[in-house]
């Protein structure tokens, strides 16, 4: 089972391993990465694997949408299906 | 890899579109819960409803939190009460309504849909108890809301209902006049009622529909006018057409997953998912804006109806796709008092009660949520029944009236609902008498389907 991790706002230093120390802390697997600059804002968006995880999802979620609002960054976990549905027929 | 802008799309749509999935609702059939005693017939029914929607709301909440969509209500649909009052020897409706009401609280839901009669061809037995009951029973609960179908296609109007559901719609705003006459709220008014619809106060569980089944009704008309925004003014309305096609696709797709999901994880068979634009007072979630956005300069203008057609049209082909079944109401909703841009419309005096009458001919449900004066007198609220119910039966679709009479209170002062059912200010009514066509009675006949002009 695979997740999507976003994170949107201002860049600073440490954001990457702020956000995988979380992931790898509950045994989630980071796949790929991407980092881009829209519209003066920092954007990552990370694939990870969550099927081997030691907490449940939602919970997951919570964590990292906390560790964002401490950051002052928008961070949020969704699953995978989500954007398969939107976006592929 | 998923694209970027894909995810970015997605998550813009969440946080600063209001996309949001607007309801799951459970149908539940109460049929085997019939007894000829009121008693033993009301616990059937709370055991019944808590049994099988005991963890409709954490699952709902467990979806929400896993797929970062928000699930704005869990609500249950049961079977027309009237039906299970038949059997019953001393009909006692507001016991039944209570239970409803003690069942959704005992399982979190935020609406339960079914305090119902369907009467489009008369009454049988339980139908006119219930019917004379509905001002007491939403007086005394918060949750339960009531429905009654008094015309269709095939049968008609009854226009000895339609008469009597005049008087009631006054009656419960005069019981509810202390709480801005919100009992109304949750009372409409059918023609040709759909009966898998998952929207409420006008849900209800069919009795062609199975045992239990998840309906889910999706929204984000704030999405569908920032993909107009973004396409600019310039665009012609195919291209309009076509945007509009493609974001309906998209909020469907959210919905069916969410209602694939809700099935699978609660055991019960998935029904349909209801394509619609469903509004609230929030900034940004109005159908109004949408039209707005299109080129008018207010909703309520002359073209209104047009763009309306449009978008009501492209909403279902873009969902219709989207999903495996589609059903319930299927379209755009114009609520005014749930609707910022209506509200706003109908402050200014643009959006006249003769427009929404129009418009309801081309869009889903009808004239919906509107507050009108407080003296209007029963047999004018039984005529705007008629004329609503006239526009359903000819054009074989679904119509409905839920206004609100607010009982001392004149055109221009305000009604205030609070939260998705939100407030607006009070229209001007046409206050010719209809009187004496009302008093008629009878049956208008069901209309002809050929010879279409």
């Amino acid at each position: 089972m695979r997740a999507v991790i976003t994170v949107i706002g201002k860049d600073t230093v440490g954001i990457l391993a702020k956000v995988s120390a979380v992931c790898a802390e509950h045994n989630i697997n980071v796949s790929e990465v991407t980092q881009s600059i829209l519209q003066d804002l920092f954007v990552m968006i990370m694939m990870v694997d969550i099927s081997k995880s030691d907490v449940p999802f939602t919970r997951f979620s919570e964590e990292i949408t906390a560790l964002g609002e401490k950051m002052g960054l928008s961070v949020h976990a969704m699953h995978e299906d989500i954007f398969n549905s939107m976006h592929r027929i | 890899m998923i694209n970027t802008n894909d995810i970015l799309e997605t998550i813009t749509m969440i946080q600063d579109e209001n996309l949001d999935v607007r309801t799951i609702t459970m149908g539940i059939s109460l049929l085997d819960c019939c007894d000829s005693d009121m008693d033993k017939t009301c616990a059937r029914v709370y055991d019944k409803i808590t049994r099988y929607a005991k963890d409709l709301v954490r699952t709902g909440e467990d979806i929400e939190k896993e797929y970062g969509i928000p699930i704005i209500n869990k609500r249950i649909s049961v079977t027309p009460i009237a039906m299970i009052l038949a059997a019953c020897e001393r009909k006692d409706s507001v016991k039944l309504a209570v239970t409803l009401e003690k069942a959704a609280q005992a399982c979190g839901v935020n609406f339960i849909g079914g305090f119902s009669a369907l009467v489009q061809k008369g009454f049988s037995p339980g139908d006119r108890e219930l019917i004379e009951s509905i001002p007491e029973a939403l007086a005394v609960t918060d949750h339960v809301c009531s429905s009654v179908n008094i015309g269709s296609t095939k049968a008609g109007i009854n226009m000895d209902a339609v008469g009597l559901m005049g008087r009631i719609v006054r009656q419960t705003a005069e019981r509810t006049a202390d709480q801005d006459c919100i009992g109304c709220a949750k009372l409409v008014v059918f023609c040709n009622a759909p009966e898998d619809n998952p929207f409420m106060a006008g849900a209800f569980h069919g009795a062609g529909e199975p045992d239990c089944v998840i309906n889910v009704g999706v929204s984000g008309p704030g999405v569908v006018r920032a993909a107009l925004a973004k396409a600019g003014g310039y665009c012609d309305l195919t291209a309009v057409a076509d945007i509009i096609k493609k974001t309906a696709f998209k909020i469907t797709r959210m919905g069916q997953l969410v209602a694939r999901e809700a099935s699978r994880r609660l055991g019960i068979p998935f029904g349909i998912v209801d394509l619609s634009l469903a509004p609230t007072p929030a900034v940004g979630d109005s159908v109004a804006h949408i039209l707005e956005e299109m080129g008018l300069e207010c909703c309520g203008a002359h073209g209104t109806t047009a763009a309306l057609a449009l978008l009501n049209d492209a909403v279902k082909k873009g969902g219709v796709m989207a999903s495996s079944h589609v059903g319930g109401l299927s379209g755009a909703f114009i609520p005014v008092t749930e609707d910022a841009g209506m509200i706003d419309a109908a402050r200014c005096g643009c959006l006249r009660l003769e427009k929404l009458e129009a418009m309801t001919a081309v869009c889903s449900v009808g004239l919906d949520m509107i507050n009108i004066p407080g003296d209007t007198p029963a047999e004018v609220i039984s005529a705007i029944i008629a004329d609503e119910a006239a526009i359903g039966m000819v054009n074989s679709k679904t119509t409905a009236v839920r206004v609100i009479p607010a009982i001392g209170k004149g055109v221009g002062e305000e009604l205030s609902f609070g939260g998705l059912l939100g407030g607006g200010p009070v229209m001007p009514l046409n206050t010719w008498s209809p009187a004496k066509f009302i008093a008629r009675g009878g049956r208008i006949p069901a209309p002809m389907q050929s010879l279409k002009n």
